[in-house]
Order: structure tokens, then C-alpha cells, then sequence
């Protein structure tokens, strides 16, 4: 037997191999549609520049060489450079690990916590229901950028900040859908079963219910990615996100807003990493939607 | 930037039940229910913001250049040694009133400022939403009755690249490339500084304003220097009304009823438009509405770079002047613009589709 | 005198993971102005083959025949334009449940009214009295109401019945019916069929009907078609029926429940008999 086969097999005999064997169809799937393949490869791109930033920039971040300002992207300085002479391409390097760090507790953040929030609505249902659901939707008819702007301007600019508040205003969305599958499958037979047993609410959401809302979870999460960048981005331009001197891709564009009549490349080069890595996301999520759930589409 | 609004809207979700009156009027009480509810949540939101989150919320309010004298004038009429629950109260009075607290970076009443700089914001998003549905929903519309086709994965990058480009920086690149380089359009602001004032504002459009007091040079002039960030505008929201267009299309281009139509020989342009494009009006005025609320937010972004006088660089620049009353006045009205388009396209389909009559 | 249709041969096929699956492989038969049942469980083809005919196979879909004619018109080499002139005018399918296969936002009288005009350019009051003309003829009553009325607004037995109208008002020669009756009331059923089969009959036109009931197609046709996972594994007359000799249409008989009879146990399919013909 191949270990294709056994990934294939229809009656898997561990729990191990039906996930593997899940995994491996997913990803076969993926493969088959290039935009996904495109993003999957930009996101790991992302990570590897990231994990070994200082061994592939070729200057520092933050070391300045005024003698060599504003010069155009040249074989030495691939991206040219910025007003205090630094290179922006070590820039962008050294900024995809803001931006990951940015991506990632954002994620970390707000997924679980709309996942928690949404599963004990739709579990309880009721009053409990009711009430986080209308606390929910409130949340979800803001104007989450807006909102986002405010909070940093009361907890004032920085990127720990930034994260925070994009994180509050992310979570929302995450506990309508977790809401609708908990509703689904609550009433499953199987949930009824481990009910019999003695399994208490906490037990039956954490083991049981919120697994199962994880795939629609990981496509939304995938999805909402490129906008989660873009707001980070935005309040980097604004100056409320990462402070200088931090190579944060949307504040380098702010710097570079002065220039960008004649050295033009100071605030577009940030600009492309950020429009890659968010079609990266758009892409693999896209991907991921088509497979894991596919009834979804445009909603 | 994205301006994907939050609400699901599908067409497959309108069901077609008969509607008795009495149930239209518990809707509507029920709509009201959840506006009032949303609005009171957003000022909880900007109550919590304003004065919980800062420390010391006087010196958010008046600046740290303050006198003594200043500061204790300000706590005091702030109300501050009061509860939170009456201090809450109190603000919900005082917005409602239209009292928003002075600007420290204008020095007028922030309602004044407000009411000044969102005709502008209007404008734009306007003109933006316009272009936006003009070329979005054909494109949507195509990209459906070609599937898979070549046509539809070039409207599909299109459309992921609305999510995916930050839009101040593709207003900056617009204005690098269009005014400087090649003199297309007008610069940053709403007009070149010669025209400035000279047409009296009557709405606060300039475009209507100036057609109203006959100025025509200066109606082009507004239009070449609103075209731009317009259409940056438009551009996200055409990524998104594509979209959502092409989904809608393809669900209702696999229904029977549009094989029906092709089994009876009707050409194929007519199938699209008047089977598959019709039922799916409805949904999609939601759709513009909310993309329409959208580009109100987005503004923002667009005005700071743009440096146009409207209420999303007001804003911005209440941000970085540390003027809590104008952040939290714009944000207020902002949310409150938002939450009431977003609410209204939200019930718009259920009083207009014949199915639901 | 030449079959009003000719199908020689024909295969259709859809394309899987693994690989392009047949589902349609290579059947022939000829239609003239006669009733043809095709009968089959679902998965078997039957509906595909009702689509094929009308070119309604949509991309990445693929038709294939030696030869598809009717009334003398190679099908397979007409282009769209050419097709549309045939659909409706000259080959026009009822489809299966009216509750999908009406328009839900166009009311029953302007859906009818497209069926008409498509193909002929007439003047309004002309259209109104055809289409009143032909509600009536379906046996609806109050033909300028229903007219009026949004598919929501009418049961599934008159939907059909609209459906039928619109499908014979521009008078085609072939009509396919792909299962009329399997979404309606079994109270129904009869009444749908008896109007089917009155007006195909009055104005002698051709009836393909595709249904998995073998009862109801042995009595609304005369000649039959059993197919199974693609293929035809019995033709016969309507009458002769009980002399079918392949298994699977006897073991299809066998299973069938008759009014007068004291079986033990139905019999199921036993599908080891011609597995792997």
C-alpha cells in the first residue's frame, strides 16, 4: 500500500489517518486551481523572508547613509533608497516581519474569540443568544476602519496598539459564522449522544462544536487577511500604527508621500509588497473557500 | 483597502412567502428597534473611547499645552466627577442636541466644522459609487455569462486587487502618474486656489454650485480635480459590486427557470439581462448601498491624501492634533451615516421584490 | 417516410477528477409522431439525453453523435443562433418542477407571452387572446387572472400546467417532457399527463417522455425506452411490455407493486445479473 493510498482510503482506521487524509485532499484540491497555488507560494514566501530577514537583506533597516539619499533603485539598492539613504528593499524585507507579527496576533486575537462568542450564542441559544448576538451586530454595522482610528487615538499610536484595535474590530464577523454553524449542529445526533454520556456544555463546545467550525472558519480568517494588512497599513500612513523608525510598509509610504512627484519609488515599492502579500491572502483564501466550503461564495 | 460590508445578503435567501400586513409593521417596528440599538451602541462606543480609554480623558480633550485654569474649567464642564452612567447619559444628551464639544485644532463648535467638511465627502463618494455600479455591475454581469472563460479570471484579479491595493496608495500613485506626469486632471483640494470662494456654497457641492451660479470654467475645474480620488473611490467599490454581481449571476444563471428560457429559444443577451440580471436587482441595490457606506469609511483615506476639505481629513487631522471632540464627533457622524445606509439597504429587498409582496 | 428524429450513437460526457465520465454512451433511437417513453432510475441518462437533444449542454459538457438530425437538420453542426430558431419553435421540454422552472419575478402571462413572441412578431391584442387561448386550452379556468398572477402565486399542479402552455403555445412538433409529473401531487399527476397527452395527440406532434415510472409510461406511450447507467437496455412496444427479456427491466416490473396480489417480500434489483454487459 502507497502512502497515497492510505491517505485515499475510504474507511480510515485512526483518527490520525482520516485527518491526514482530509488534509491531503484539500491540498490536492488546491493544487489543481493556480490562484491558490499563486497565494499559497506569496504567503510562504512571506514567512521564510521573514524568519530569515537578516540574512536576506542586504543593508540594515534602520542604518542611514546620507550621502546616498533618495537614490534610484540601482543594482546596488534594488528598490533605491529613502530620504535618510536607507535601502528600501532591506526595508521591505526587514517589514514583512511587522507585517506577519501584525497578521498573526490579529488572527490569534480575534478568531478565537469571535469563534468562543459565537458558539456560546448559538449553543445556549435564548437570552444568552440574544444578547451577544445584538452586542455582535452592533459591532458588525460600525465602520470597522473608522472605529479602529478611534480607539488608537485613545490608546495612542504604536503598533501594539494598532493590533488591538484592529483585533476588536475583527471578531465580529467570525462569531455570526461560528454562530450559524454551532445552530446547525447542535441538534446533530451525535452532540445528543455526547450529551448522554455526561459531557457538560464547555466540554461539548470545545471538543465538539468547535472543531467543526474551524473550516469556514480558516477560509474567512484566510480572506479577511488582506484587509486586516490594509488597515494596519493605513494607520501606519496615518502615523497612528508602527512608529518610525520601524520599517512598517504603510508608514515608508507615508514618508515617501513628500517624494513621490520625483522619487517616486520611495512610497511605491512598499506599496507592491503590501499588494502582494494581500493578493496572497485573497488568492489562498479563495482557494480555500472553493474547497472547504463552497456553497459560500460572495457572502 | 477593503470595503467588504459585514451584512450576508444572498438571493437565494428570499423566500417566497406572502407577506400580511401585520407583519410588515412588526418589521418595521423591528427595524427601528435595531437602528435605535445600533446607534446607541455606537455611542456607548464613543463614550467608552472618549472617556474610559484615556487616562486622563480632560488632557484628550483640551491638549497638554493647557493652563491650570483651562484644565479645571474643562474637567469641571465635562462633568467628570460624576458616575459614568450620568456622565453617559450626559453625552447621549449632548449629541443628540448636536453638542459635540469644540475643536481645539479650529477653535469653532465641532458640529459647525462637521457640517462644513461633509458636503465634500459626499460629493466624492458619490461621484465614486457612480462609476463604481456603471462599470462594476457589468463587469460582474460578464465575467458570470463567461465562466471560467479568460475574461472572468482577468475580472476576478481585477476584483481581488480592490482588496487587496491600499487605496491611499493608489490615490498617491494616481496623482504621481495623472496630475504631475501627465496633466490629465486637477491636483490635490477641490479646486485650484483662484477659484477658491468665489462660487457662494449653497449645498456645499461645489459641482452643483457652481452650475447653479452658472460658473462653468469652474465646474470643470471641480470636475478635474474630482475625477481622481473619485474614481480611486469607485474602483473598490466596482472590485466589490463585480463580485458580488458575478455571485449572484451565477447562482441564478444554474436555476431552472434560465434554462426555461433558453428551452423556449430566447437569445442568450435577453436570457442574461432579463432572467438571470432581473431577479437579482433587488439584492444588489443592498449590495451598492452597502458599498455606497463603504465609501464614506474609505474616504478617509482617500481625503488625507488628497487633501480634500471633507470630513474624513478633518478627521485625520483631529488625530494627529490629539482633538478628541472632532475624532470622536466625525466618527460619531460617519458611523452614524454608515449604520443608517447600511440598515436601510439591509430592508430594502424585502419591501421591493415581488416575491416578497 | 424518415423518423422526425434520428439519434445515432450519441455519447455525452462531463469531465470529473478523474478523468471525463460518459454518462450518456452512445445510444441511438428515432422519434417520429409518436409517443417515446424513456424510462430509467436517476443517474441513468435519461434527462441528459432529453437535454442533449436540445443543445442545452452546457460547457465543460460534452455532446458527441454519429448522427443527430431533425427533420432533416444536422442538430450537432447547427450553430447557436440556429439552435435558438429550432428550441421552442420546432422542439420545445416541459421540465420537471415548476416551482424552479418558472421565472419567480416575471408574472405567468409575460413568461408565456416570451415563448409566443420569440418566435413570431405579432401585435399585443393578438398575443393576449393566443395566450388566453392557451391557458384555456391547458384547462385553467380564469385564464385572464392566472395571466396575472406571479409563479408564487399559483399551485405546483397549475404551475405545469403554465408550463405546458408556454411550451406549446409557439405550436412545436417535438415536445420533450423531462419528468412533468415526479414534482407534483399524485392527485395531479393524471390530470397533467391526460392535458399532455390531449393536446400532443390533437395537433400530432411528437412526445418524448422521460419519467423513472414505468406504470405511467407504458400508459401514455407507444413505444419504450429503458435505459440504465447510460445506455439502452430495452426497446419495446408500449403493450408488449411484460415480454421485456433483459433483466433489469423484469427485475424493474418484478419490483412494482399491482393492486391485486399477496406477495410476501418485493423483490429489489438484483444488479449482479447484468453487471458488466
Amino acid at each position: 500500500m502507497t502512502t497515497r493510498d492510505w491517505l485515499l482510503e475510504d474507511s480510515p482506521s485512526s483518527r490520525f489517518q482520516a485527518n491526514a487524509g482530509r488534509a491531503y485532499r484539500v491540498f490536492t484540491a488546491l493544487l489543481r486551481n493556480p490562484l491558490s497555488v499563486v497565494g499559497g507560494v506569496i504567503i510562504l514566501v512571506l514567512i521564510l523572508t521573514a524568519i530569515f530577514a537578516p540574512w536576506i537583506a542586504p543593508y540594515s533597516a534602520v542604518g542611514q547613509d546620507l550621502a546616498n539619499r533618495l537614490a534610484p533603485p540601482s543594482g546596488t539598492h534594488w528598490m533605491g533608497t529613502d530620504e535618510l539613504g536607507r535601502d528600501i528593499f532591506s526595508r521591505v524585507i526587514w517589514g514583512s516581519q511587522i507585517t506577519l507579527t501584525i497578521v498573526g496576533l490579529v488572527a490569534l486575537i480575534s478568531a478565537p474569540l469571535g469563534l468562543l462568542i459565537g458558539a456560546i450564542a448559538g449553543y445556549f441559544g435564548g437570552w444568552v443568544d440574544r444578547i451577544l448576538m445584538g452586542f455582535t451586530d452592533i459591532f458588525l454595522s460600525m465602520p470597522k476602519l473608522i472605529l479602529a482610528l478611534a480607539f488608537v487615538a485613545a490608546l495612542g499610536p504604536g503598533i501594539n496598539n494598532a493590533i488591538i484595535a484592529i483585533a476588536i474590530t475583527s471578531w465580529p464577523a467570525y462569531a455570526r459564522i461560528a454562530r450559524a454553524e454551532t445552530m446547525t449542529i447542535r441538534h446533530a445526533e451525535f452532540i445528543s449522544a455526547v450529551r448522554l454520556q455526561g459531557a457538560g456544555p464547555i466540554r461539548i463546545i470545545v471538543q465538539h462544536i468547535l472543531p467543526l467550525c474551524t473550516s469556514s472558519m480558516i477560509v474567512r480568517v484566510t480572506l479577511d487577511m488582506a484587509g486586516v494588512i490594509l488597515t494596519a497599513a493605513g494607520l501606519g500612513f496615518i502615523g497612528l500604527g508602527a512608529q518610525p523608525p520601524l520599517p512598517e510598509w504603510g508608514a515608508m509610504i507615508s514618508r515617501g508621500r513628500t517624494f513621490i512627484l520625483d522619487q517616486w519609488w520611495v512610497a511605491t515599492m512598499p506599496g507592491f509588497a503590501i499588494i502582494i502579500v494581500s493578493l496572497g491572502f485573497c488568492f489562498l483564501g479563495d482557494g480555500l473557500r472553493d474547497v472547504l466550503d463552497p456553497k459560500s461564495e460572495g457572502k | 483597502m477593503s470595503l467588504e460590508p459585514q451584512t450576508t445578503i444572498s438571493p437565494a435567501s428570499i423566500s417566497p412567502t406572502k407577506r400580511r400586513w401585520g407583519r410588515g409593521i412588526s418589521a418595521i417596528l423591528g427595524f427601528a428597534a435595531t437602528v435605535f440599538l445600533t446607534f446607541l451602541g455606537l455611542l456607548a462606543i464613543t463614550f467608552f473611547i472618549g472617556r474610559v480609554i484615556p487616562i486622563d480623558p480632560v488632557l484628550a480633550v483640551v491638549g497638554d499645552r493647557a493652563s491650570k485654569a483651562v484644565y479645571e474649567a474643562a474637567r469641571a464642564s465635562m462633568g467628570l466627577d460624576q458616575p459614568l452612567y450620568i456622565q453617559f447619559v450626559q453625552y447621549v444628551g449632548n449629541v443628540l442636541s448636536g453638542n459635540f464639544g469644540m475643536s481645539v485644532s479650529t477653535g469653532r463648535p465641532v458640529i459647525d466644522d462637521i457640517s462644513r467638511f461633509f458636503p465634500a465627502t459626499l460629493e466624492m463618494a458619490t461621484i465614486g459609487i457612480i462609476i463604481g455600479v456603471i462599470i462594476g455591475v457589468p463587469l460582474g454581469v460578464l465575467a458570470a455569462s463567461r465562466q471560467g472563460s479568460w475574461v472572468d479570471q482577468i475580472i476576478r484579479v481585477v476584483g481581488l486587487l480592490g482588496y487587496s491595493m491600499p487605496a491611499f496608495w493608489l490615490g498617491l500613485v494616481g496623482l504621481a502618474l495623472f496630475y504631475a506626469k501627465l496633466r490629465w486632471v486637477g491636483g490635490p483640494g477641490r479646486l485650484d486656489v483662484f477659484y477658491d470662494g468665489l462660487v457662494s456654497p449653497v449645498t456645499g457641492l461645489i459641482l452643483v454650485d457652481s452650475l447653479i451660479a452658472g460658473e462653468y470654467e469652474i465646474f470643470w475645474n471641480a470636475v478635474s480635480h474630482l475625477i481622481l480620488p473619485a474614481s480611486v473611490l469607485g474602483f473598490f467599490s466596482l472590485a466589490y459590486i463585480a463580485r458580488m454581481t458575478r455571485s449572484f449571476m451565477l447562482d441564478q444563471l444554474n436555476q431552472e427557470f434560465v434554462t426555461t428560457a433558453r428551452v423556449k429559444g430566447v437569445p442568450e443577451r435577453i436570457v442574461i439581462w432579463r432572467h438571470a440580471f432581473n431577479p437579482i436587482r433587488v439584492p444588489l441595490i443592498t449590495v451598492i448601498g452597502l458599498s455606497y457606506a463603504g465609501l464614506l469609511e474609505g474616504s478617509v483615506m482617500i481625503e488625507t491624501v488628497f487633501s480634500w476639505p471633507g470630513i474624513g481629513n478633518y478627521l485625520t487631522t483631529g488625530l494627529l492634533n490629539a482633538d478628541m471632540n472632532a475624532v470622536l464627533g466625525s466618527t460619531l457622524v460617519i458611523g452614524a451615516v454608515f449604520i443608517f445606509i447600511n440598515k436601510i439597504s439591509d430592508v430594502l429587498y424585502r419591501v421591493l421584490d415581488p416575491r416578497a409582496r | 417516410m424518415a423518423p422526425m428524429l434520428e439519434v445515432k450513437n450519441l455519447r455525452v460526457s462531463f469531465p470529473t477528477h478523474r478523468g471525463r465520465v460518459e454518462v450518456v454512451k452512445g445510444i441511438s433511437f428515432d422519434v417520429g409522431r409518436e409517443r417515446l417513453g424513456i424510462v430509467g432510475e436517476s443517474g441513468s441518462g435519461k434527462s441528459m439525453t432529453g437535454r442533449a437533444i436540445l443543445k442545452l449542454i452546457r460547457k465543460p459538457g460534452l455532446v458527441t453523435a454519429d448522427r443527430m438530425s431533425f427533420d432533416g437538420i444536422d442538430i450537432l453542426s447547427q450553430n447557436e443562433k440556429q439552435m435558438r430558431s429550432i428550441r421552442g419553435a420546432r422542439i420545445s421540454m416541459v421540465m420537471q418542477d415548476p416551482k424552479f422552472s418558472l421565472n419567480p419575478v416575471m408574472t405567468v402571462g409575460q413568461q408565456i407571452a416570451e415563448a409566443l413572441v420569440t418566435h413570431e412578431k405579432l401585435g399585443r391584442r393578438e398575443v393576449n387572446e393566443r395566450i388566453l387561448a392557451m391557458l384555456d386550452a391547458v384547462r385553467i379556468n380564469d385564464p385572464k387572472r392566472v395571466a396575472g398572477l406571479y409563479p408564487h402565486e399559483v399551485s405546483g399542479g397549475m404551475g405545469q400546467r403554465v408550463m405546458i402552455a408556454m411550451m406549446l403555445i409557439p405550436e412545436p412538433e417535438l415536445l420533450i417532457a423531462d419528468e412533468p409529473t415526479s414534482a407534483l401531487d399524485v392527485s395531479v399527476q393524471a390530470q397533467v399527463l391526460d392535458i399532455i397527452d390531449d393536446l400532443v395527440t390533437r395537433k400530432g406532434m411528437g412526445l418524448i417522455l422521460i419519467s423513472h415510472d414505468l406504470n405511467l409510461v407504458s400508459r401514455y406511450c407507444d413505444r419504450i425506452l429503458v435505459m440504465n447507467s447510460g445506455t439502452v437496455v430495452e426497446e419495446c412496444a408500449a403493450g408488449q411490455l411484460d415480454k421485456a427479456s433483459h433483466p433489469y427491466t423484469r427485475g424493474l416490473l418484478a419490483a412494482m407493486p399491482t393492486m391485486n396480489e399477496n406477495r410476501d417480500e418485493l423483490p429489489v434489483l438484483d444488479r449482479t445479473q447484468w453487471a458488466g454487459t
